[in-house]
Protein backbone atom coordinates (compact mmCIF):
# COMPACT_ATOMS: atom_id res chain seq x y z
CA UNK A 1 0.00 0.00 0.00
CA UNK A 2 2.99 2.28 -0.41
CA UNK A 3 2.61 2.53 -4.14
CA UNK A 4 -0.42 4.80 -4.01
CA UNK A 5 1.63 7.83 -5.05
CA UNK A 6 1.52 6.50 -8.61
CA UNK A 7 -2.27 6.31 -8.49
CA UNK A 8 -4.44 9.13 -9.80
CA UNK A 9 -5.47 11.83 -7.37
CA UNK A 10 -8.97 11.42 -5.93
CA UNK A 11 -9.30 14.57 -3.87
CA UNK A 12 -7.22 17.70 -3.96
CA UNK A 13 -7.35 20.81 -1.80
CA UNK A 14 -5.69 24.04 -2.85
CA UNK A 15 -5.25 26.80 -0.28
CA UNK A 16 -8.38 25.56 1.48
CA UNK A 17 -9.40 27.93 4.26
CA UNK A 18 -12.38 28.04 6.55
CA UNK A 19 -13.27 31.01 8.69
CA UNK A 20 -16.11 31.31 11.14
CA UNK A 21 -17.19 34.81 12.07
CA UNK A 22 -13.91 36.33 10.88
CA UNK A 23 -11.91 33.83 12.89
CA UNK A 24 -9.81 31.35 10.98
CA UNK A 25 -10.62 27.76 11.89
CA UNK A 26 -8.02 26.15 9.64
CA UNK A 27 -5.98 26.73 6.55
CA UNK A 28 -4.76 27.58 4.11
CA UNK A 29 -4.31 23.85 3.52
CA UNK A 30 -2.82 22.17 0.45
CA UNK A 31 -3.03 18.42 0.14
CA UNK A 32 -3.93 15.67 -2.26
CA UNK A 33 -5.36 12.26 -1.50
CA UNK A 34 -4.50 9.57 -4.04
CA UNK A 35 -6.62 6.57 -4.78
CA UNK A 36 -5.73 3.75 -2.45
CA UNK A 37 -4.39 6.08 0.21
CA UNK A 38 -5.46 6.61 3.78
CA UNK A 39 -4.46 9.92 5.35
CA UNK A 40 -4.49 10.72 9.04
CA UNK A 41 -5.67 14.20 10.03
CA UNK A 42 -4.03 15.07 13.31
CA UNK A 43 -4.59 17.98 15.63
CA UNK A 44 -5.51 19.02 19.13
CA UNK A 45 -9.06 19.48 20.32
CA UNK A 46 -10.58 22.46 18.54
CA UNK A 47 -8.02 22.55 15.77
CA UNK A 48 -10.67 22.14 13.09
CA UNK A 49 -10.50 18.43 12.22
CA UNK A 50 -14.24 17.93 12.23
CA UNK A 51 -14.76 21.20 10.37
CA UNK A 52 -12.31 20.08 7.69
CA UNK A 53 -14.20 16.83 7.15
CA UNK A 54 -17.53 18.67 6.99
CA UNK A 55 -16.07 21.03 4.39
CA UNK A 56 -14.82 18.08 2.36
CA UNK A 57 -18.27 16.48 2.54
CA UNK A 58 -19.75 19.79 1.24
CA UNK A 59 -21.85 20.23 4.35
CA UNK A 60 -19.94 23.45 4.99
CA UNK A 61 -18.87 25.99 2.42
CA UNK A 62 -15.13 26.70 2.35
CA UNK A 63 -14.31 30.36 2.83
CA UNK A 64 -11.47 30.37 0.34
CA UNK A 65 -9.50 27.94 -1.77
CA UNK A 66 -10.47 25.18 -4.10
CA UNK A 67 -11.49 21.55 -3.77
CA UNK A 68 -11.20 19.12 -6.65
CA UNK A 69 -12.58 15.60 -6.95
CA UNK A 70 -11.34 13.41 -9.81
CA UNK A 71 -9.59 16.50 -11.19
CA UNK A 72 -12.83 18.45 -11.53
CA UNK A 73 -14.25 21.07 -9.16
CA UNK A 74 -15.96 19.42 -6.22
CA UNK A 75 -19.65 20.18 -6.46
CA UNK A 76 -22.49 18.60 -4.59
CA UNK A 77 -23.59 16.78 -7.72
CA UNK A 78 -20.09 15.45 -8.37
CA UNK A 79 -19.66 14.33 -4.77
CA UNK A 80 -23.01 12.54 -4.61
CA UNK A 81 -22.43 8.93 -3.70
CA UNK A 82 -18.65 9.24 -3.83
CA UNK A 83 -18.17 10.47 -0.27
CA UNK A 84 -19.18 8.81 2.96
CA UNK A 85 -18.96 10.76 6.21
CA UNK A 86 -18.99 9.12 9.60
CA UNK A 87 -19.19 11.88 12.18
CA UNK A 88 -19.47 12.25 15.95
CA UNK A 89 -23.21 11.89 15.66
CA UNK A 90 -23.51 8.43 14.26
CA UNK A 91 -26.80 8.94 12.46
CA UNK A 92 -28.40 5.92 14.11
CA UNK A 93 -32.02 5.97 15.22
CA UNK A 94 -32.17 4.81 18.82
CA UNK A 95 -35.61 3.25 18.39
CA UNK A 96 -34.57 1.13 15.42
CA UNK A 97 -32.40 -1.96 15.41
CA UNK A 98 -28.91 -1.95 13.83
CA UNK A 99 -30.32 -3.98 10.96
CA UNK A 100 -33.15 -1.51 10.30
CA UNK A 101 -30.70 1.39 10.52
CA UNK A 102 -28.38 -0.29 8.05
CA UNK A 103 -31.17 -1.15 5.59
CA UNK A 104 -32.25 2.50 5.69
CA UNK A 105 -28.72 3.64 4.82
CA UNK A 106 -28.54 1.06 2.02
CA UNK A 107 -31.80 2.41 0.62
CA UNK A 108 -30.48 5.95 0.76
CA UNK A 109 -26.94 5.46 -0.50
CA UNK A 110 -27.15 2.21 -2.41
CA UNK A 111 -25.47 -1.07 -1.70
CA UNK A 112 -22.17 -2.60 -2.78
CA UNK A 113 -22.56 -5.55 -5.06
CA UNK A 114 -22.70 -8.71 -2.99
CA UNK A 115 -22.96 -6.79 0.29
CA UNK A 116 -25.48 -8.01 2.81
CA UNK A 117 -26.72 -6.10 5.84
CA UNK A 118 -26.77 -8.93 8.38
CA UNK A 119 -23.41 -10.17 7.13
CA UNK A 120 -21.96 -6.68 7.54
CA UNK A 121 -23.23 -6.53 11.12
CA UNK A 122 -21.70 -9.91 11.85
CA UNK A 123 -18.32 -8.79 10.54
CA UNK A 124 -18.27 -5.74 12.82
CA UNK A 125 -18.95 -8.02 15.78
CA UNK A 126 -22.65 -7.36 16.26
CA UNK A 127 -23.90 -10.87 15.51
CA UNK A 128 -26.76 -11.52 17.90
CA UNK A 129 -27.53 -7.82 18.34
CA UNK A 130 -29.15 -7.25 14.93
CA UNK A 131 -32.64 -7.04 16.38
CA UNK A 132 -31.82 -5.15 19.56
CA UNK A 133 -32.90 -1.47 19.54
CA UNK A 134 -29.85 0.77 19.27
CA UNK A 135 -30.76 2.53 22.52
CA UNK A 136 -29.91 -0.67 24.41
CA UNK A 137 -26.44 -0.97 22.87
CA UNK A 138 -23.27 0.31 24.50
CA UNK A 139 -21.38 3.27 23.05
CA UNK A 140 -18.84 0.95 21.47
CA UNK A 141 -21.52 -1.26 19.98
CA UNK A 142 -23.27 1.78 18.52
CA UNK A 143 -19.99 2.80 16.94
CA UNK A 144 -19.70 -0.66 15.44
CA UNK A 145 -23.27 -0.46 14.15
CA UNK A 146 -22.33 2.78 12.39
CA UNK A 147 -19.09 1.27 11.07
CA UNK A 148 -21.09 -1.49 9.38
CA UNK A 149 -22.18 1.26 7.00
CA UNK A 150 -18.65 1.23 5.55
CA UNK A 151 -19.15 -2.34 4.38
CA UNK A 152 -22.45 -1.58 2.66
CA UNK A 153 -22.20 1.86 1.07
CA UNK A 154 -20.27 2.03 -2.22
CA UNK A 155 -18.31 5.26 -1.67
CA UNK A 156 -14.80 5.92 -2.96
CA UNK A 157 -13.78 8.41 -0.25
CA UNK A 158 -14.33 7.74 3.43
CA UNK A 159 -14.28 10.68 5.84
CA UNK A 160 -14.04 9.15 9.29
CA UNK A 161 -14.22 11.51 12.26
CA UNK A 162 -12.60 9.92 15.30
CA UNK A 163 -13.48 6.37 14.26
CA UNK A 164 -11.43 4.96 17.12
CA UNK A 165 -13.34 6.74 19.88
CA UNK A 166 -15.26 4.45 22.26
CA UNK A 167 -13.79 1.31 20.71
CA UNK A 168 -11.90 -1.45 22.51
CA UNK A 169 -8.59 -2.79 21.21
CA UNK A 170 -10.33 -5.28 18.99
CA UNK A 171 -12.58 -2.53 17.64
CA UNK A 172 -9.54 -0.42 16.75
CA UNK A 173 -8.12 -3.41 14.88
CA UNK A 174 -11.47 -3.70 13.13
CA UNK A 175 -11.34 -0.10 11.91
CA UNK A 176 -7.80 -0.65 10.65
CA UNK A 177 -8.90 -3.84 8.91
CA UNK A 178 -11.79 -2.04 7.21
CA UNK A 179 -9.48 0.78 6.13
CA UNK A 180 -6.90 -1.63 4.80
CA UNK A 181 -9.45 -3.48 2.72
CA UNK A 182 -10.82 -0.18 1.42
CA UNK A 183 -7.44 1.16 0.26
CA UNK A 184 -6.56 -2.20 -1.30
CA UNK A 185 -9.60 -1.96 -3.52
CA UNK A 186 -8.61 1.51 -4.68
CA UNK A 187 -10.58 3.55 -2.16
CA UNK A 188 -9.27 6.47 -0.14
CA UNK A 189 -9.89 7.71 3.36
CA UNK A 190 -9.30 10.69 5.59
CA UNK A 191 -9.27 9.78 9.24
CA UNK A 192 -9.12 12.23 12.13
CA UNK A 193 -7.62 11.43 15.47
CA UNK A 194 -6.22 13.38 18.37
CA UNK A 195 -3.39 10.89 18.46
CA UNK A 196 -2.31 7.84 20.45
CA UNK A 197 -3.73 5.13 18.22
CA UNK A 198 -1.90 2.73 15.95
CA UNK A 199 -3.16 3.91 12.62
CA UNK A 200 -2.81 1.14 10.06
CA UNK A 201 0.58 -0.44 9.63
CA UNK A 202 3.63 1.50 8.56
CA UNK A 203 3.55 5.27 8.47
CA UNK A 204 0.68 6.77 6.50
CA UNK A 205 0.74 10.39 5.47
CA UNK A 206 -0.44 12.89 8.02
CA UNK A 207 -2.08 16.29 7.77
CA UNK A 208 -1.37 18.39 10.83
CA UNK A 209 -3.90 20.94 11.99
CA UNK A 210 -3.05 23.49 14.63
CA UNK A 211 -5.47 25.51 16.67
CA UNK A 212 -5.42 29.05 15.28
CA UNK B 1 -36.11 -1.91 -7.10
CA UNK B 2 -32.37 -1.31 -7.10
CA UNK B 3 -30.90 0.00 -3.84
CA UNK B 4 -29.66 3.56 -4.23
CA UNK B 5 -32.22 4.50 -6.87
CA UNK B 6 -34.39 7.53 -6.19
CA UNK B 7 -37.46 5.38 -5.65
CA UNK B 8 -35.61 3.15 -3.19
CA UNK B 9 -34.32 6.17 -1.26
CA UNK B 10 -37.78 7.74 -1.04
CA UNK B 11 -39.24 4.48 0.12
CA UNK B 12 -36.45 4.04 2.68
CA UNK B 13 -37.11 7.48 4.20
CA UNK B 14 -40.86 6.94 4.28
CA UNK B 15 -40.55 3.44 5.74
CA UNK B 16 -38.12 4.56 8.42
CA UNK B 17 -40.26 7.49 9.57
CA UNK B 18 -43.41 5.37 9.68
CA UNK B 19 -41.54 2.65 11.58
CA UNK B 20 -40.20 5.22 14.04
CA UNK B 21 -43.69 6.61 14.57
CA UNK B 22 -44.95 3.08 15.19
CA UNK B 23 -42.18 2.39 17.74
CA UNK B 24 -43.13 5.59 19.55
CA UNK B 25 -46.88 5.34 19.12
CA UNK B 26 -47.36 6.72 22.64
CA UNK B 27 -46.03 10.05 21.38
CA UNK B 28 -48.19 9.80 18.28
CA UNK B 29 -51.32 9.50 20.44
CA UNK B 30 -50.66 12.84 22.11
CA UNK B 31 -52.21 15.06 19.37
CA UNK B 32 -55.31 12.83 19.33
CA UNK B 33 -55.66 13.09 23.07
CA UNK B 34 -55.17 16.84 22.92
CA UNK B 35 -57.90 17.22 20.28
CA UNK B 36 -60.34 15.10 22.29
CA UNK B 37 -59.69 17.00 25.50
CA UNK B 38 -60.07 20.43 23.90
CA UNK B 39 -63.31 19.46 22.20
CA UNK B 40 -64.65 17.90 25.37
CA UNK B 41 -63.87 21.03 27.40
CA UNK B 42 -65.68 23.47 25.11
CA UNK B 43 -69.24 22.63 26.24
CA UNK B 44 -68.14 22.99 29.86
CA UNK B 45 -66.58 26.36 29.19
CA UNK B 46 -69.36 27.98 27.19
CA UNK B 47 -72.39 26.14 28.52
CA UNK B 48 -74.37 23.17 27.17
CA UNK B 49 -76.55 25.15 24.81
CA UNK B 50 -77.09 22.83 21.82
CA UNK B 51 -77.85 25.52 19.25
CA UNK B 52 -74.73 27.53 20.12
CA UNK B 53 -72.49 24.44 20.19
CA UNK B 54 -73.69 23.15 16.85
CA UNK B 55 -73.10 26.57 15.33
CA UNK B 56 -69.46 26.74 16.48
CA UNK B 57 -68.76 23.00 16.09
CA UNK B 58 -67.11 23.19 12.67
CA UNK B 59 -64.84 26.05 13.65
CA UNK B 60 -63.79 24.42 16.91
CA UNK B 61 -62.98 21.10 15.25
CA UNK B 62 -61.06 22.83 12.49
CA UNK B 63 -58.91 24.91 14.81
CA UNK B 64 -58.40 22.05 17.27
CA UNK B 65 -57.20 19.65 14.58
CA UNK B 66 -54.85 22.19 13.00
CA UNK B 67 -53.39 23.15 16.39
CA UNK B 68 -53.02 19.51 17.42
CA UNK B 69 -50.84 19.02 14.36
CA UNK B 70 -48.34 21.55 15.70
CA UNK B 71 -47.51 19.37 18.70
CA UNK B 72 -45.38 16.97 16.73
CA UNK B 73 -44.18 19.46 14.13
CA UNK B 74 -41.22 20.81 16.06
CA UNK B 75 -39.49 17.42 16.17
CA UNK B 76 -39.88 16.79 12.43
CA UNK B 77 -36.25 17.59 11.66
CA UNK B 78 -34.85 18.29 15.12
CA UNK B 79 -34.61 14.63 16.15
CA UNK B 80 -32.75 13.92 12.92
CA UNK B 81 -30.42 16.85 13.50
CA UNK B 82 -29.55 15.72 17.00
CA UNK B 83 -28.63 12.13 16.16
CA UNK B 84 -26.84 12.95 12.91
CA UNK B 85 -29.35 11.36 10.52
CA UNK B 86 -30.01 14.76 8.99
CA UNK B 87 -26.35 14.91 7.92
CA UNK B 88 -26.73 11.53 6.25
CA UNK B 89 -29.93 12.69 4.54
CA UNK B 90 -28.12 15.73 3.13
CA UNK B 91 -25.20 13.61 1.93
CA UNK B 92 -27.39 11.07 0.17
CA UNK B 93 -26.92 11.07 -3.60
CA UNK B 94 -30.60 11.84 -4.11
CA UNK B 95 -32.67 14.96 -4.54
CA UNK B 96 -33.07 16.47 -1.09
CA UNK B 97 -36.37 17.98 -2.23
CA UNK B 98 -37.86 14.54 -2.77
CA UNK B 99 -36.49 13.16 0.48
CA UNK B 100 -37.86 16.16 2.40
CA UNK B 101 -41.20 15.61 0.69
CA UNK B 102 -41.16 12.02 1.96
CA UNK B 103 -40.54 13.21 5.51
CA UNK B 104 -43.45 15.65 5.21
CA UNK B 105 -45.66 12.88 3.82
CA UNK B 106 -44.71 10.68 6.76
CA UNK B 107 -45.58 13.50 9.16
CA UNK B 108 -48.96 13.93 7.54
CA UNK B 109 -49.66 10.19 7.59
CA UNK B 110 -48.70 9.78 11.24
CA UNK B 111 -50.16 13.01 12.65
CA UNK B 112 -52.87 14.40 10.41
CA UNK B 113 -54.46 11.21 9.11
CA UNK B 114 -55.43 9.90 12.58
CA UNK B 115 -56.79 13.36 13.44
CA UNK B 116 -58.71 13.42 10.18
CA UNK B 117 -60.30 10.06 10.97
CA UNK B 118 -61.10 11.29 14.47
CA UNK B 119 -62.72 14.53 13.27
CA UNK B 120 -66.27 13.16 12.70
CA UNK B 121 -66.28 12.01 16.32
CA UNK B 122 -65.10 15.44 17.49
CA UNK B 123 -67.79 17.09 15.38
CA UNK B 124 -70.44 14.75 16.80
CA UNK B 125 -69.37 15.66 20.34
CA UNK B 126 -70.41 19.25 19.59
CA UNK B 127 -73.48 18.34 17.54
CA UNK B 128 -72.44 19.52 14.09
CA UNK B 129 -75.48 19.77 11.74
CA UNK B 130 -75.93 16.62 9.64
CA UNK B 131 -75.24 18.19 6.25
CA UNK B 132 -71.87 19.68 7.20
CA UNK B 133 -69.90 16.49 7.98
CA UNK B 134 -68.82 15.82 4.42
CA UNK B 135 -67.64 19.38 3.82
CA UNK B 136 -65.82 19.54 7.15
CA UNK B 137 -64.01 16.32 6.32
CA UNK B 138 -63.08 17.64 2.88
CA UNK B 139 -61.93 20.96 4.31
CA UNK B 140 -59.70 19.14 6.82
CA UNK B 141 -58.38 16.81 4.13
CA UNK B 142 -57.17 19.82 2.13
CA UNK B 143 -56.00 22.03 4.99
CA UNK B 144 -54.04 19.47 7.04
CA UNK B 145 -51.48 18.80 4.27
CA UNK B 146 -51.11 22.57 3.92
CA UNK B 147 -50.21 22.86 7.60
CA UNK B 148 -47.77 19.93 7.30
CA UNK B 149 -46.08 21.60 4.32
CA UNK B 150 -45.99 25.15 5.76
CA UNK B 151 -44.88 23.80 9.12
CA UNK B 152 -42.10 21.73 7.59
CA UNK B 153 -40.63 24.79 5.85
CA UNK B 154 -40.68 26.75 9.09
CA UNK B 155 -39.24 23.92 11.20
CA UNK B 156 -36.42 23.44 8.74
CA UNK B 157 -35.70 27.18 8.96
CA UNK B 158 -35.56 27.05 12.75
CA UNK B 159 -34.05 23.60 13.17
CA UNK B 160 -30.75 24.88 14.58
CA UNK B 161 -32.41 27.40 16.90
CA UNK B 162 -32.89 26.24 20.44
CA UNK B 163 -36.41 26.54 21.88
CA UNK B 164 -37.80 27.22 18.45
CA UNK B 165 -41.27 26.00 19.43
CA UNK B 166 -42.52 29.48 20.22
CA UNK B 167 -40.87 30.96 17.14
CA UNK B 168 -42.53 28.28 15.04
CA UNK B 169 -45.98 29.04 16.43
CA UNK B 170 -45.49 32.77 15.81
CA UNK B 171 -44.34 32.28 12.23
CA UNK B 172 -47.02 29.73 11.44
CA UNK B 173 -49.86 31.94 12.65
CA UNK B 174 -50.08 34.21 9.57
CA UNK B 175 -49.90 31.15 7.33
CA UNK B 176 -52.66 29.38 9.24
CA UNK B 177 -55.07 32.32 9.11
CA UNK B 178 -56.01 32.04 5.40
CA UNK B 179 -56.26 28.26 5.70
CA UNK B 180 -58.70 28.57 8.60
CA UNK B 181 -60.69 31.35 6.90
CA UNK B 182 -61.25 29.39 3.70
CA UNK B 183 -61.87 26.04 5.39
CA UNK B 184 -64.32 27.57 7.89
CA UNK B 185 -65.94 29.54 5.08
CA UNK B 186 -66.64 26.37 3.14
CA UNK B 187 -68.19 24.63 6.16
CA UNK B 188 -70.29 27.70 7.07
CA UNK B 189 -71.57 27.98 3.52
CA UNK B 190 -72.52 24.30 3.48
CA UNK B 191 -74.35 24.67 6.81
CA UNK B 192 -76.47 27.45 5.28
CA UNK B 193 -77.11 25.48 2.11
CA UNK B 194 -74.97 27.78 -0.02
CA UNK B 195 -72.42 26.63 -2.62
CA UNK B 196 -69.20 25.72 -0.78
CA UNK B 197 -66.89 24.56 -3.58
CA UNK B 198 -65.13 27.88 -4.22
CA UNK B 199 -63.27 28.26 -0.90
CA UNK B 200 -62.22 24.60 -1.04
CA UNK B 201 -61.01 25.06 -4.60
CA UNK B 202 -58.92 27.98 -3.42
CA UNK B 203 -57.40 25.82 -0.67
CA UNK B 204 -56.76 23.14 -3.27
CA UNK B 205 -54.88 25.64 -5.41
CA UNK B 206 -52.78 26.64 -2.39
CA UNK B 207 -52.09 22.97 -1.73
CA UNK B 208 -51.01 22.33 -5.31
CA UNK B 209 -48.58 25.22 -5.08
CA UNK B 210 -47.30 24.19 -1.65
CA UNK B 211 -46.75 20.55 -2.63
CA UNK B 212 -44.33 21.71 -5.32
CA UNK B 213 -42.63 24.60 -3.55
CA UNK B 214 -42.53 23.66 0.14
CA UNK B 215 -40.23 20.61 -0.17
CA UNK B 216 -37.91 22.71 -2.33
CA UNK B 217 -37.76 25.44 0.32
CA UNK B 218 -37.40 22.78 3.00
CA UNK B 219 -34.33 21.25 1.36
CA UNK B 220 -32.68 24.63 0.86
CA UNK B 221 -33.39 25.65 4.45
CA UNK B 222 -31.92 22.40 5.80
CA UNK B 223 -28.70 22.93 3.83
CA UNK B 224 -28.43 26.43 5.24
CA UNK B 225 -29.17 25.19 8.76
CA UNK B 226 -26.31 22.67 8.65
CA UNK B 227 -23.90 25.12 7.03
CA UNK B 228 -23.22 26.87 10.31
Amino acid sequence: MNDYAANPILLEARALTFTRQDERVFGPLDFAVHRGEAVLVEGDNGSGKTTLLRVLASLLQASAGELRLYDAPLTRAAAAGEILLLGHHLGLKADLTPLENLRYVAGLFGQRRGADASQALASVGLAGFEHEPVRRLSAGQRKRAALARLLIVPAALWLLDEPYANLDREGIALVNRLLERHVHTGGSALVTSHGTVDFLAGSPRRIELRAA
Amino acid sequence: MTPGSTAAACLAVLRRDLLLAWRRRGDAALPLLYAIIVTALFPFAIGPEAALLSRIAAGVVLVTVLLAMLISLDSLFRADLEDGSLEQLLLAPQSLTLLAAMKILAHWLTTALPLLLLSPLLAAMLGLPQGAYGVLFLALAVSTPLISLFGAVLTSLTVDTRRSGMLLALMLLPLMVPVVIFAAGAVAAAAQGLPWAAPLAFLGAMLALAVVLAPLACGAALRIALDA
